[in-house]
């Protein structure tokens, strides 16, 4: 007994040991910055600036109240995070659908599909400016050839976040290899038993495929709600938030407060507020996901 | 009514092959637009319509252009960064998950919770005290503030690793305890080499995170001479924002490394990102 509870205590001390580097930089990079993030928002902290004071919080009402690009930057960022993320998710969901199938060559077009999402940033937003351009680039091009006359995309306030969301439903390669798996893990008797009592491909999809990955989804939803919001290498490279503000997304107007105008403080306030903003849309989306979300464990 | 059945199944087969043809078309016509532009002569870029294939074809946009952005300098130094982020995430992430997944500890649940509530908090909340302290350390302007925090393990290769660690049996870290084989030497000999596929996850999305990685090296390197290709890219962009044969070109080399790499690796990504998709 004595002996086990000696070899417990050494397990133990080798699993903190082997953890160690993790906690060490769980301390340094994340629990220490936050602190002093949180601190920094309630100041008028400005880089290479003396006379850092306690404001309290006069910045978060500053942003509340007064900012008007705050505001435009959340509206932004939510209007592109609403249409992306379930735009995303339902062609991810369609790709997927379509590559389930015993077919010869499928994983070609796997390969195909995934293609986007293996490069991402600069050289793929630069792709995209040009893709967009409103006279010569491929897109207006090719709607030129049905007869539609194309927008001026980025170049257009009223066209530039639809041109971001068009283009990120090119790279939605990664959310649907997820949904592959999900689909390939449904078991087959599940569609046999359907299939006996008569289902349609539809009543097949709505009783047995959606449920059976709808955790799938729901991991998938998370993510792409916590990776939208923070939306900023393309708008950065293609647009830097122009025309007239039209793409400024919340992280590019943060990165412009706190590292172009150095205004540091202000911009912890707004990343407290971002934080916030994140956590209560997951919080709310687990409160809602006993309507929708299955688990197998539950319904037995 | 069996031929009828066939005959039903040919058909629908023809329509699947139709639409994932031509969605692929879609999915490819981007790259396909990029390498056209790329081999095009400056004065053929601006013609309308455009010319699908280049006549006549210019090799020479990409020698040149990779000499104006100063490609093979700008590649040093992401090589640097690339490799040794590369290191550091691998040796600490794989010892970290080894340690929550093979070892029974007080708060080891309570831990790993924090640790995947890491993964949900936005980088903007830890990146501005994190910039101040490099900055006080000097360390901006170096490629320290990139790679030496990928030495204290990253939330998601951790969690992707135990992950894989979990269908190890436990029993073999046991039966080398017994055998007198220490924690190390397990993990260098036994776990290591039973998960070469996951690691081989772990190294090709690193590669391909600091590859391509943008708003780091914008945040902390403000010199020319430090620049990766990403930054460099976009400073070439803001010189020659209007020469596509170039700035294509351009973005042709600095994507193809990616695109080789998940060709030849193409089985660990897509196990590494199904092992981390399925299930929190």
């Amino acid at each position: 007994m004595e002996r086990k509870s000696r070899l417990a205590q050494r397990e133990a001390k080798y699993g903190y040991l082997f953890i160690s580097p993790w906690l060490l930089g769980f301390l340094m990079f994340v629990i220490i910055p936050i602190i002093a993030s949180l601190y920094l928002s309630f100041t008028n902290y400005e880089l290479f600036k003396p006379g850092t004071s306690w404001i309290g919080f006069k910045n978060y009402i500053e942003l509340l109240t007064q900012d008007r690009l705050f505001w435009l930057s959340l509206y932004n960022t939510v209007y592109y995070t609403v249409f992306s993320v379930p735009l995303g998710i339902g062609v991810a969901l369609i790709l997927a659908l379509l590559l389930n199938r015993k077919l010869y060559g499928v994983t070609i077009y796997r390969t195909i599909f995934y293609l986007p999402s293996v490069t991402s940033g600069v050289a793929l937003s630069l792709l995209w400016v040009w893709l967009f351009n409103p006279t010569y680039g491929l897109i207006n091009v090719l709607l030129g050839k049905i007869g539609i006359q194309g927008p001026g995309w980025i170049s257009d306030p009223k066209w530039a976040k639809p041109a971001f969301i068009l283009m990120s439903l090119w790279g939605v390669g990664g959310t649907m290899v997820i949904l592959l798996a999900g689909l390939q893990g449904v078991p087959e008797q599940l569609y046999e038993a359907a299939e006996l009592d008569g289902a349609n491909w539809w009543q097949k999809f709505r009783h047995v495929t959606f449920p059976m990955i709808s955790p799938v989804i729901f991991f998938n939803l998370i993510m792409g709600i916590i990776g939208a919001f923070q939306y900023f290498t393309q708008a950065y490279v293609m647009t830097g938030g122009g025309p007239v503000d039209s793409t400024l997304f919340y992280v590019l107007y943060l990165f412009r407060q706190g590292f172009l105008l150095l205004r540091m403080g202000y911009a912890s306030a707004m990343a407290w507020l971002l934080f916030i903003v994140i956590l209560l849309l997951t919080i709310i989306q687990f409160k809602l996901a006993s309507y929708w979300v299955y688990y197998e464990a539950e319904g037995r | 009514m069996k031929m009828r059945k066939s005959q039903f199944n040919l058909l629908t087969k023809i329509f699947f092959y139709i639409v994932l043809s031509g969605l692929s078309i879609g999915f490819l016509i981007p790259f396909l637009w990029m390498i056209s532009t790329a081999l095009k002569k400056p004065e053929y870029v601006w013609v309308f319509p455009p010319q699908w294939i280049p006549n006549p074809v210019v090799w020479k946009n990409f020698p040149e252009a990779l000499k104006i952005m100063n490609f093979s300098f700008h590649l040093r130094n992401t090589l640097i960064i690339t490799s040794l982020t590369m290191l550091g995430t691998l040796l600490s992430s794989s010892l970290v998950a080894y340690g929550f997944a093979m070892f029974r500890f007080k708060f080891r649940e309570v831990l790993f919770m924090l640790l995947l509530s890491t993964m949900m908090l936005p980088s903007q909340v830890t990146i501005i005290p994190l910039f101040i302290v490099f900055t006080s350390l000097r360390w901006v302007n170096t490629f320290k503030p990139l790679i030496i925090p990928s030495f204290f393990g990253s939330p998601f290769f951790i969690f992707l690793l135990r992950q894989f660690f979990l269908t190890i049996p436990r029993e073999l870290n046991e039966a080398a305890i017994i055998d007198g084989a220490g924690y190390f030497t397990i993990y260098r000999k036994i776990i290591l080499p039973l998960s070469k596929p996951a690691i081989a996850s772990v190294a090709i999305f690193q590669f391909m995170g600091a590859w391509n990685d943008f708003f780091g090296p914008l945040v902390y390197l403000n010199q020319m001479e430090k620049y990766p290709l990403s930054l460099a890219l976009y400073a070439f962009r803001g010189v020659y924002s209007t020469d596509w044969h170039y700035l294509m070109a351009a973005s042709v080399v600095i994507t193809l490394p990616c695109l080789i790499v998940f060709f030849l690796a193409q089985r660990y990504f897509i196990q590494g990102i199904t092992l981390t998709g399925m299930k929190g």
